[in-house]
């Protein structure tokens, strides 16, 4: 495009409606992260500095060494991690064959089934949470990992989203493994999951976040750290009768919340296109 | 980005993989095996405190040769929960720390042993532990816990700011006069925003009875589990006192977080606070001023209800464990761990014996601050217990919000709260 | 050479072997329902059993005898309206306005305006972070007195409130956090429209004339409809789902000024240990989720597709 070194008037008039909406959008952007900020802010200075605003306060670790000491946050860390991994995994066994089923194959009750699964979009385990504890308890797996999983690994909109992919694929492709002797699930294991890597990656991402942050069902669930994940280990921690250490609190949330946001500041593009694709209908 | 293709039979395996290690690791059943026993306990600060608990169980496995894992279950409603929850089905702990006021509700649901199922001569417990703590585990005709963390309201006031406002800091107020003159001060000479909190969130209906108990009333603990002194005249007299405090701008207006009022205090928001002798630990370590410690101040009398929580043993496992669970409960509650766990907490020591140790008395001598909740004792009553506690303590905190926040009454509020209390204990009169 | 009777799916195309088709068909069928088993077998035991057992739960009454006496006690429950009414309090007041951000800053990011990056990371961040945190800073954020944003009103000479103390104010201010949390997470979905959109149709706009308010009022929103009607759905079911912030914030008060309906289940459950009642209004929940998703495919089914 030319530059014009006078500007025609309408075009001073996009600009300056630009440079507004530009301000318009940072100051969205600054109010955004602000509370954010605030926390890290507070979470490294003294307990006087954080309500004080003293902005040349001295910087200090101790926080995150005392909710370090405090709280169990390492086994937190590794209850997470086993959690969100072992959701995924059974996410994604029993996603991909449900998907496969819905999506290549007629069969008597595919609409009622569909039909079920669709109802898990609406009315998630989350909210069932008298009586899935009361199942629970009668598998005996209360206050362990596996309890606080299983209701997710069956994930209706894990199905919906791979159902849709599947059935977008070319079905040349399926045919041609065919001919060459493929078997079903051969052709599911072949062809289908291969080429709809890019949709797995991108529940994979969502579900991670998505579980990370649970919290209410855990906390149901869960009596003692040996579950427990950070969620639950954040509130309890904050729950204390004899009052609330606001830098000591910012702290615990920090650590919570850091290897989320880590991966996210690194990883940006792949997690926004994540959601992005997870989204698109 | 290069991502590794997820192995479906891979995956599959270390699912599997995960499912059986993970079961293996958690803690799902109850009882830490056949000589383990399992204990739920609350603790009112983060941090230092489960370390203190943590050997308090250490030195007790020692002594009495029992394996104990003792299970930090977040706050006292966190705690009564998971012990519920679990207990229900099947999965409890053997002995767990709970509110005094949960005892109705454990025996109703028939969760917990009295205790003199294991032991014939409970006499040692009258000469061990202060009648009024002992009473809260008493419940028809039987005792049914050993007290552990027990407390009183006390009145913390800040010394610096009672000086700046021209107060004498040896004076804290001793009636309710006292305290609003006080408090009027504080404020006029803007030696603090406030000059007095009261918390009315979470335990606002400890608080309350704490005024109901300082107009006179007299039933306030209740009766077998059943409470009606909601509507005594004293009770609309400390309901509307508290709420022309907040009218006045005393206190601030609204409900008051019970979290947020130490904080308050240590910040120097408000001069005078009326919280659990359970934070003094906190205080004291955090405090950048002086400050003193009193009994609550009197209208017709002073008084405070008491505190805290006591060590029940779990309706669980076979005589043994339950024998087990009770010598072990004997063994926290032994006067020097008593006082070890008041220096390091706050709460009272439980009784005289802990008093008397070496360690208790050079602590009291040292900070004599301690001393108060103990004396307080005379002219404490129990705290309010009843069935269904879970329901009528937070209908109770409900109707102190209502008021507090303009929507109610006293009188009309308090009236309806006594008939819906009366509605919700109405199926156990029939026992 | 068409196989009558293949599956319209096409995986039964013709081949040098003829197969026996109906076994095949019936072998088919049975694999199929054999991928589907292991899904089911979870999804019925976590989702469709415990609605099954909460109505059953819920015809328990208090003496223990089998009949509707828990839904009369829903009905002339007060707290049950209170919490119903702040819920859908709390649903309209997030909702609109979550989605309304969230347009404002698909379009900002998507017009590449300076520092795109930067405003894409700032608006998303608040969804990647745990509701709980969440809670926990805006705890102290609205904390009276000493919280920031008292701070900053006092430092400007506005007078200070104590923002969730007070029945008025706390419900308002929950909702701007979850605003706060929400409007990025609806952003994205947005992004993704305004993208798959092709610049041709601003190009046409812009020839003919047309503001860009115009172009966005005439052609962008009306194409961006399937995007914001899932947006939507999404948004009313999170309204009800997520409580996390109550734990930390308010417990529901005061007075149950800021109780919501998933909360007051979890009490019901789980504080006072009444787990019929407790099934009675899961099952109320469980209703007002199946509306909202009859809204969906109804509402939604009835749109042309776009693509």
């Amino acid at each position: 495009m030319t530059t014009l070194t006078t500007a025609l008037p309408g075009e001073r008039r996009v600009r300056v409606g630009r440079l507004l909406e530009t301000v318009g959008a940072w100051l969205l952007g600054i109010l955004w992260i602000g509370p954010l900020l605030y926390a890290l802010w507070a979470s490294v200075h003294h307990r006087d500095a954080a309500t004080s605003f003293d902005l040349t306060a001295p910087l200090t670790l101790d926080n995150f060494v005392s909710v370090w000491n405090g709280a169990p946050f390492d086994r937190y860390y590794l209850n997470t991690v086993l959690l969100v991994t072992g959701i995924l995994a059974g996410q994604l066994v029993l996603g991909v064959l449900a998907a496969y089923a819905f999506a290549r194959f007629r069969f008597v009750g595919s609409n009622i089934a569909f039909a079920l699964v669709l109802v898990q979009l609406m009315i998630a385990p989350d909210i069932l949470i008298s009586e899935n504890y009361n199942t629970m308890a009668q598998l005996q797996l209360v206050d362990t990992i596996p309890a606080i999983g299983l209701p997710y690994i069956a994930s209706a909109f894990g199905i919906f989203l791979l159902r849709q992919t599947f059935k977008s694929l070319p079905i040349e492709l399926d045919e041609a493994a065919e001919i060459e002797g493929c078997g079903r699930l051969g052709r599911l294991w072949r062809v289908y999951v291969p080429l709809a890597r890019p949709t797995l990656v991108a529940y994979g991402l969502v579900s991670v976040s998505t579980h990370w942050n649970n919290f209410l069902w855990p906390l149901v669930i869960t009596n003692s750290e040996n579950a427990r994940p950070l969620t639950v280990g954040l509130a309890v921690y904050n729950g204390t009768e004899s009052g609330i250490d606001w830098t000591l609190m910012s702290a615990a949330t920090v650590l919570v919340v850091a290897p989320l946001l880590i991966a996210f500041l690194i990883f940006q593009r792949q997690f926004v296109q994540s959601f992005m694709r997870a989204g698109i209908r | 980005m290069p991502v590794r293709p997820r192995s479906l039979t891979g995956a599959a395996a270390v699912a599997g993989a995960l499912v059986v290690v993970a079961g293996c690791g958690g803690g799902g059943d109850g009882s830490g095996g056949s000589d383990g026993l399992t204990m739920y306990y609350p603790v009112a600060v983060g941090g230092p405190l489960t370390e203190v608990v943590d050997k308090l169980v250490a030195d007790c496995t020692e002594e009495t040769g029992t394996q104990v894992t003792a299970v930090y279950s977040g706050s006292y409603a966190d705690t009564m929960t998971k012990a519920q929850t679990a207990a229900r089905s099947g999965q409890g702990p053997d002995l767990a720390v709970l509110l005094t006021t949960d005892l109705y509700t454990l025996i109703d649901n028939d969760l917990i042993v009295p205790l003199d199922t294991l032991d014939e001569d409970l006499s040692w417990t009258e000469e061990q532990f202060f009648p009024a703590f002992l009473a809260s585990g008493e419940a028809e005709g039987k005792l049914w816990s050993l007290p552990f963390q027990r407390s009183t309201i006390v009145q913390y006031h800040n010394k610096e700011a009672y000086e700046a406002a021209g107060l004498d800091p040896e004076q804290p107020p001793t009636t309710w006069e006292e305290l609003e003159e006080h408090a009027r001060q504080i404020q006029e000479q803007g030696a603090a925003e406030y000059g007095l909190e009261i918390p009315s969130t979470q335990f606002g209906n400890w608080m309350f009875q704490a005024m109901a108990i300082q107009q006179g009333v007299e039933n306030t603990p209740g009766t077998d589990g059943f409470v009606d002194y909601l509507d005594d005249p004293g009770s609309v007299e400390a309901l509307t006192w508290w709420k022309s405090l907040a009218d006045e701008g005393l206190m601030p207006s609204g409900t008051t977080e019970w979290a947020s009022t130490p904080e308050d205090f240590l910040q120097g928001r408000t001069a005078i606070m009326w919280h659990t002798t359970g934070n003094l630990t906190n205080v004291r370590t955090n405090a950048s001023f002086d400050f003193g410690v009193s009994m609550l101040p009197a209208a017709e009398q002073p008084g405070s209800p008491t505190g805290g929580g006591n060590l029940y043993v779990f309706n669980r496992g076979d005589e043994n464990s339950r024998a087990a669970a009770y010598e072990f409960s004997k063994c926290l509650t032994e006067p020097e761990r008593a006082a070890e766990w008041s220096i390091a907490s706050g709460y009272v020591a439980t009784g005289e014996p802990a008093w008397e140790t070496e360690a208790m008395q050079e602590y009291a001598e040292e900070f004599p601050e301690a001393t108060v909740a103990r004396d307080q004792l005379e002219v404490a009553q129990g705290e309010t217990t009843s069935h269904e506690n879970g329901r009528v303590a937070q209908a109770i905190n409900d109707t102190i919000a209502a008021v507090l926040t303009g929507q109610a009454e006293p009188q009309e509020a308090l009236t309806q709260l006594q008939a819906n209390i009366d509605q919700i204990l109405q199926p156990y009169r029939a026992r | 050479m068409t196989d009558v009777l293949a599956a319209p799916t096409g995986t039964e195309a013709p081949r040098s072997e003829p197969p026996p088709r109906r076994r095949r068909g019936l072998g088919d069928q049975a694999f199929a329902w054999a991928l589907l088993t292991p899904a089911f077998v979870v999804l019925i035991a976590f989702t469709h059993y415990p609605i099954v057992r909460s109505a059953m739960a819920s015809a328990q009454e208090r003496g223990g005898e089998i009949g509707t006496g828990q839904y009369e006690r829903l009905v002339n429950d007060p707290v049950f309206w209170q919490v119903l009414k702040n819920n859908i309090w709390f649903a309209l007041g997030t909702v609109p306005t979550s989605m309304a951000l969230a347009i404002l800053m698909a379009v900002w990011v998507n017009n590449k305006l300076k520092g795109q990056a930067f405003l894409r990371l700032a608006y998303f961040t608040p969804t990647i972070l745990p509701m709980v945190a969440v809670a926990s800073i805006w705890l102290f954020f609205y904390s009276p007195g000493i919280g920031p944003i008292d701070q900053l009103l006092s430092a400007v000479g506005l007078p200070t409130r104590n923002w969730l103390g007070d029945p008025d104010t706390v419900l308002p201010a929950l909702m701007v956090m979850m605003i706060w949390k929400q409007a990025g997470f609806f952003m994205i979905f947005y992004l993704a429209g305004l993208q798959n959109m092709s610049p041709e149709l601003e190009e046409a706009s812009t020839l003919e004339g047309a503001s860009r308010w115009y172009h966005f009022r005439r052609v962008t929103f009306p194409l961006l409809m399937p995007t914001t009607l899932f947006v939507f759905v999404v948004a009313v079911t999170d309204a009800f789902k997520i409580i996390d912030h109550l734990f930390i914030m308010t417990g529901g008060g005061p007075n149950n000024a800021s109780n919501l309906l998933l909360y007051y289940i979890y009490d019901t459950a789980f504080s006072f240990f009444d787990p019929s009642y407790a099934g009675a209004l899961t099952m109320a929940l469980v209703v007002i989720l199946g509306l909202a998703a009859i809204l969906q495919f109804v509402v939604l089914e009835r749109r042309v597709h776009y693509r």
